[in-house]
């Protein structure tokens, strides 16, 4: 009656939580539930088939939603903080309408950044606060990927991708909201020198040998290691909370079975809460081993097994038996993994000692045994067994004695009934033309349960509990949809083989995947340079090494004169990475004055000191406005960068959202550097609204360094609440002084002697008082010592002087225009002064080729030249213009095109006054 | 013949027509007729010409004449080839005059991006026609026969003119890197997608191991109106970082081109100009006229290389040769109008006419600074001359107001009634259809009536004004 309360109070406590936008459900449902309830169990997968098959369909177009509620009632209430805890939750698929519980202390995967990465957790807590929001709180385990390259070296040993580290990272967030857990997994902690079971690699289970703390790996701790052993032995009392919904009148008949349930021990499944939890691991051995089978094997449920047997009439009951064999031969290592350490025997008699029944009757028998428990199903059992060969009982019997030493006396008993029942040992024999055709049935088997995934869950949306309990039970291993309701186009792979694609299931392999043969796609094309055949040639003289340090790219071991920035922003970042808030700082200073050096100076000492351990971990990313064709592609850049996902600028920014602005569990901080920020500007100034916005959410982590060039940036274009969103943390890096650029040659020239104290000073106080860009300063100390190695090929070992210095800032500075002038022809030049004569005259600096061609022409007669034709001073008209020494009207005009100089009418004074 | 010499009436300064022997008195007698012609049809005209049999046949004369003169006409046709290809081809085989200097520091800043790896950035500026082009392939086909640089250097062409914006301009640098998103001839992608593809791939480069890549951007200040300058700073970045060595060349005949990038650009070119300013005196000048016609050594025929190297000398010290040529070196320096007058001048020579003579060059040389108006002028009939001797008065007589054409006739008539004697009375619309066509010869403009739609925005007015020269 207990059980009717529970299931009460659910009721009570649900409060739907919606996951995703809700979809209609099949109307076909209902009566096939109702057939469901009724019909027997095999009857009853022959009538879904066809029915799965239409709602498959349709399934596909429907997204589905996800109920979260709480598994009974509040066991603890804190008034002051207003939560109440719970000890469970109920995930509910409202298309499927099947439920998993999780409980205290279970394994769960919960949604990380990346769809195709969930992260590994184990509950501590769950508890709803006050605002009605759902709560978890964890225990991380981190998967290999989530530890830093340069640490993994640590371990110095090959880890596997199901090994996670049990994770005592004191950064991240362990309270989550309740919607991100996906499903519930099982972790086993392993001694540090015991190996992961070959046979369990496929499967969705996990092993922890170590703990991460974020500076080393240490092997667990006594104490942890027997808590994750217990939380691995409770984990098996999950089925029982499916119990709840079992109808009244079942549940009698089931409790009158755990009464004789409590000498067979087969019959676990049924037995209440309460008395599970008091049950010792022992006893419940042999129910745990095949939930714990049945976990690890999740894909190859019992129904997956049935279709095969019905979708493939014409094979032999042999080539069944194969099958079965193969697939428990896989399992076998599973559950002894799991829950033995023990010796190879043992394993061998755990094998043997389950393996006893063949699998489709041991579907057959959980379902019906759960269900009803009764002797009718023993005895349905039996017949079934009868099929199986008879010839290694006595084998296994042997085994099962020797197991007995170990296990307890009730368990022995229950199996040595078993044994004596069922003697469908499948020889050891059969077992290498099996692993023949091993791979054909696998095939087969992840064909059909893609199938039956969905089959399953229509068939399970029945599930008032009339059902066996073990299927769904075993659906609670499939049946986590959160991918689904993101990407609908994987209906047809379990979602377990859509997270992890498995070896061995190639129907399920992503379609990306390029068929091998196909040409070669630009998808996949990778960005590459050709590289060089010759060596690039090393420097050879003094000024060669010397131009080659002084080049921008060359980066120097320090970044001289910017020390108090570099601080500043140094200290920003690290106080926010330390707290692991988020924040903003803008970044000002006109081109050349070492922002963005400094900025990347600064996450590389980051990184370095979270290399030594002397910070947590983060990701950096860098966005330039520049490079980006559009504004909104910054959203597109962020997030590949972020999680390597492609995607459409607007669907970008919904997910960057997503993840900042929701409490993403276990994220690390980000650094995002945004150069030249004003590039990013949009009419609504969305963009930068959603990226200053986005360090204000309290569970971004994200801290923005914006770099622009102008100071009052924030003030000049950005609308009142996006600047007030960047915050007040300004820097403004200011020109370099003669003094920092001098220093800052001579720190990139470091030991080489190349240059002159005095040609030295001399580029940086030009520079300085023209710009005080240390690009320019660099590059006419370049262009020096190229002038310099020009000039002096015969004599070797020259160092650049105060000449080569002058002639490479004449080079770059001296302005074009008057030698332009200079050089120019007779009457272009003629032409110049006309046009000075013609402003002179009218006293506008305008006037009409008409009226300079006039002044032409008497200027030529002045100096006795023949005087141009207007083809020739149309022709000297355009000449000039397209050089820009004169600025013209477009010459459709002919004569009475406008002319107008381009330079002050002194400088073509002084240019032509020379002559 | 009388259409070829129709052809060659109407051709305005830029006839490159052969004019061998249709000097007769036939073109003189059919440009009087032709001079009614719009130069554009005749351009047009001229072209159909020389797709015409006419051509051919007077080819085949030619050819005949060749066999009667044997040896004589085979130099001629190869003097004829080597001169054509010297003075129209920009090829890289061409000499260079006075721009050693600029000459050498452009290949060392290659030389040191192929074999060193090190980034640059330069910009050769100088006004059109001075070589700018000519320098860089010329320097790029010195490069390119040092083996160290040959397989080590990659070139993009991007031309400002065909590549109007950043996202072809992306398109063909890929294209033309052979990237990987490149299947054929097609380049795959969105423009942010090849943006980031692109600036992927040469941020994985480094100095040392990736071949160098040479971007020459030709007419450079059209880039620097595409939006936001996007390109020119990835190159310029890419230049000034340690990525895939890069070399940005850019050309343009802008001098104020610094002034047009925006200031990050700005900050990250190198400000590396190479100025080719024809900074040559007239001295030079008559010596790279030598130099252009002169036959080289390895001529097959030596005696007549001799003969006409020795009349290219002679014609260096002839003053009307001096003249014509300080005439042109007054009016423009740059070598391409040298070249163009040289061209026309070599096409007289023929058999018959081997040698180049002053003469040839005077002529070439009034033909290629004709006034094009004033050739229209001189084909008018009377009555159209008259009519623009009526819109001169009356043009003075209002100071430069409009007319229309009724104060035309007027005026006109008033010639008529009070001076004429010998001149006829037209009708009126006779006068008007002469007037009709010196609109259509340009000659007369409408003015534009600013009330045609009186509140037509500003700046649609100056787009319809706009043409390329906006840029």
């Amino acid at each position: 009656m207990q059980k009717k309360k529970k299931r009460k109070g659910v009721g009570e406590d649900e409060a739907c939580v919606t996951v995703s936008p809700s979809a209609s459900v099949g109307d076909g449902r209902k009566p096939a539930r109702r057939s469901a309830q009724t019909a027997l169990a095999i009857s009853k997968n022959c009538s879904f088939m066809c029915f799965c098959f239409s709602s498959g369909i349709m399934d596909t177009r429907q997204q589905s939603k996800i109920i979260y509620s709480w598994y009974g009632k509040p066991t603890n209430s804190d008034r002051k903080l207003r939560t109440l805890q719970y000890k469970g939750i109920l995930i509910k698929s409202e298309r499927s309408r099947k439920e998993r519980c999780i409980q205290l202390g279970d394994f769960v995967l919960v949604e990380g950044e990346n769809a195709d990465q969930p992260f590994v957790a184990q509950l501590l807590d769950l508890y709803e606060d006050g605002a009605e929001q759902k709560h978890a709180v964890v225990q991380w385990f981190s998967h290999i990927s989530e530890i830093p390259k340069n640490k993994q070296k640590l371990l110095k040993r090959r880890i596997s991708s199901q090994e996670v580290f049990f994770d005592k990272v004191s950064g991240y967030d362990t309270d989550i909201a309740v919607e991100t857990i996906i499903d519930s997994v099982l972790v086993i902690p392993l001694r540090l020198k015991d190996e992961l079971p070959t046979r369990l690699k496929k499967e969705k289970i996990f092993c922890v040998k170590q703990s991460w703390d974020g500076k080393c790996f240490k092997a667990l701790s006594p104490h942890t290691f027997s808590k994750l052993n217990e939380a691995n032995r409770k984990e098996d009392g999950i089925p029982n909370s499916f119990n709840s919904f079992v109808p009244s009148d079942i549940i009698s008949s089931a409790k009158k079975e755990t009464k004789k349930a409590g000498l067979s021990a087969t019959k676990t499944k049924n037995v209440e809460m309460e008395i599970e939890s008091k049950h010792s691991a022992s006893k419940s051995s042999l129910s745990k081993k095949r939930h714990s089978l049945r976990v690890a094997n999740g894909i190859k449920n019992p129904t997956a097994r049935k279709k095969l047997e019905l979708n493939s009439p014409t094979r032999s009951p042999k080539s069944k038996l194969l099958e079965q064999e193969d697939i428990w031969a896989l399992l076998d290592d599973d559950c002894d993994s799991q829950l033995l350490k023990p010796t190879a025997i043992k394993r061998k008699v755990k094998f043997t000692e389950v393996l006893s029944s063949p699998p489709k009757i041991t579907c057959a028998n959980d379902k019906l045994k759960s269900v009803f428990g009764t002797a009718e199903d023993q005895e349905v059992l039996s017949g079934t067994l009868r099929l199986s060969p008879y010839r290694k009982l006595e084998d296994s019997n042997e085994k099962v004695k020797s197991l007995n030493m170990e296990v307890d006396a009730i368990v022995l008993t229950g199996h040595k009934e078993l044994g004596s029942q069922s003697p469908a040992v499948t020889p050891r024999s059969r077992r290498t033309c099996t692993q023949e055709t091993s791979t054909r049935i696998a095939e087969q088997i992840s064909l059909l349960n893609m199938l039956e995934s969905k089959e399953e869950e229509d068939f399970l949306s029945s599930s008032d509990g009339s059902y066996s309990s073990s299927s769904e039970e075993e659906d609670s291993d499939v049946s986590c949809t959160p991918e689904k309701k993101t990407k609908p186009s994987r209906m047809f792979s379990t979602p377990k083989s859509s997270r992890k694609p498995s070896v061995h299931t190639p129907a399920k392999t992503p379609k990306k995947t390029p068929l091998p043969g196909t040409p070669r796609t630009p998808r996949n094309a990778t960005p590459e340079i050709p590289r060089r055949s010759h060596a690039a040639q090393k420097p050879t003289s003094v000024l060669e090494e010397a131009r080659l340090r002084l080049h921008v790219s060359a980066v120097p071991e320090s970044l001289p004169c910017r020390e108090e920035e570099f601080q500043d922003i140094y200290n920003f970042v690290e106080s926010k990475l330390i707290d692991g808030t988020g924040g903003c700082m803008y970044i000002s200073g006109v081109p050349g004055t070492g922002k963005t050096a400094t900025v990347h100076e600064v996450i590389r000492c980051l990184q370095r000191a979270t290399e030594d351990d002397d910070l947590p971990s983060f990701q950096f990313i860098e966005i330039n406005g520049m490079k980006l064709t559009d504004p909104h592609q910054a959203y597109v850049q962020i997030l590949e960068l972020l999680t390597g996902q492609k995607v459409t600028a607007t669907h970008a920014a919904v997910l960057l959202a997503n993840l900042f602005c929701t409490p993403g569990p276990k994220r690390k901080t980000t650094v995002l550097v945004v150069d030249e920020l004003d590039l990013l500007w949009t009419r609504k100034q969305n963009v930068m609204y959603n990226l200053f916005d986005w360090p204000t959410q309290k569970h971004s982590k994200l801290i923005i360094l914006a770099i622009a060039n102008t100071m009052d940036l924030p003030e000049r274009i950005m609308m009142n609440r996006v600047s007030s969103r960047l915050g007040l943390t300004r820097m403004s890096f200011q020109p370099y002084t003669y003094k920092q650029l001098q220093q800052i040659i001579s720190s990139r020239l470091n030991s080489v002697k190349a240059f002159e104290e005095d040609a030295i000073q001399l580029v940086s106080r030009k520079v300085a008082a023209l710009s005080g860009d240390a690009r320019r300063c660099l590059d006419i100390c370049r262009r020096a010592a190229e002038i310099c190695e020009f000039s002096s090929q015969k004599s070797a070992d020259e160092i650049v002087r105060m000449t080569h210095i002058t002639q490479a800032i004449d080079e770059m500075f001296s302005s074009p225009y008057i030698q332009a002038i200079r050089n120019a022809s007779l009457h272009e030049q003629i032409f110049f002064k006309a046009i000075l004569a013609e402003f002179r005259r009218v006293g506008v600096e305008e006037a009409t080729v008409q009226q300079v061609y006039r002044q032409h022409i008497a200027l030529c007669r002045m100096e006795g030249m023949q005087s141009p034709t207007v083809s020739d001073i149309l022709a000297i008209c355009a000449r000039l213009g397209a050089c820009r020494l004169l600025l013209l009207e477009s010459s459709s005009k002919y004569l009475h095109m406008r002319v107008r100089l381009n330079i002050s009418q002194d400088d073509v004074m002084y240019a032509l006054k020379d002559d | 013949m009388e259409l070829r010499g129709e052809g060659s009436g109407g051709v305005g300064r830029a006839g490159k027509a052969r004019r061998g022997r249709s000097r007769e008195a036939g073109g003189q007698a059919a440009r009087a007729l032709l001079g009614i012609e719009r130069e554009g049809r005749a351009r047009a005209r001229r072209r159909r010409l020389t797709a015409s049999p006419q051509i051919e046949s007077s080819a085949m004369n030619k050819r005949k004449l060749k066999e009667s003169s044997g040896t004589d006409g085979e130099c001629i046709s190869q003097v004829q080839k080597m001169l054509r290809e010297r003075l129209c081809h920009h090829r890289a085989m061409g000499k260079l005059f006075g721009i050693d200097q600029q000459y050498k520091h452009l290949l060392e800043l290659l030389k040191q991006t192929t074999v060193c790896g090190e980034s640059n950035s330069a910009l050769i500026i100088g006004p059109r026609g001075s070589g700018k082009t000519a320098l860089l392939n010329r320097v790029l086909k010195d490069l390119r026969e040092m083996k160290q640089v040959k397989e080590n250097l990659l070139e993009v062409h991007l031309n400002g003119l065909l590549q109007t914006n950043d996202k072809v301009a992306l398109k063909e640098i890929t294209r033309q890197l052979h990237l990987e998103n490149v299947v054929g001839d097609k380049v795959f992608g969105s423009f942010a997608e090849n943006l980031a593809f692109l600036l992927e791939a040469l941020r994985k480069g480094n100095r040392t191991s990736s071949c160098p890549v040479l971007f020459v951007l030709d007419e450079f200040d059209l880039f620097v109106h595409h939006k936001n300058q996007t390109l020119l700073y990835n190159l310029f970045d890419i230049s000034q970082s340690a990525q895939t060595p890069v070399t940005v060349i850019g050309l343009t005949c802008r001098q104020d081109i610094l002034e047009l990038l925006e200031k990050r650009v700005k900050s990250r070119f190198s400000h590396r100009r190479i100025y080719l300013m024809n900074s040559f005196a007239f001295k030079q000048y008559i010596r790279i006229f030598k130099e252009q016609l002169s036959l080289p050594a390895e001529f097959p025929d030596k005696a007549f290389a001799q003969k006409w190297n020795s009349n290219i000398q002679l014609l260096t010290e002839d003053k009307t040769v001096q003249d014509i040529l300080q005439n042109l070196f007054h009016y423009s320096k740059d070598l391409r109008s040298l070249n163009f007058l040289l061209m026309l001048a070599v096409s007289n020579v023929t058999v018959r006419h081997p040698l180049i003579t002053a003469s040839d060059l005077q002529e070439a040389s009034k033909q290629y600074r004709m006034d094009s108006k004033a050739n229209i002028v001189h084909g008018l009939s009377v009555l159209e001359i008259c009519l623009i001797i009526a819109m001169k008065h009356l043009n003075d007589v209002y100071e430069g107001e409009p007319f229309n054409f009724q104060m035309v006739y007027n005026e006109f008539q008033k010639f008529i009634q009070r001076k004429a004697h010998c001149m006829y009375n037209f009708e009126k619309p006779v006068v008007m259809k002469a007037f009709e066509h010196l609109l259509q010869l340009e000659l007369v403009k409408p003015i534009e009536r600013p009330s045609a739609y009186p509140n037509c925005p500003t700046d649609v007015k100056q787009w319809a004004a706009s043409s390329l020269s906006w840029l």
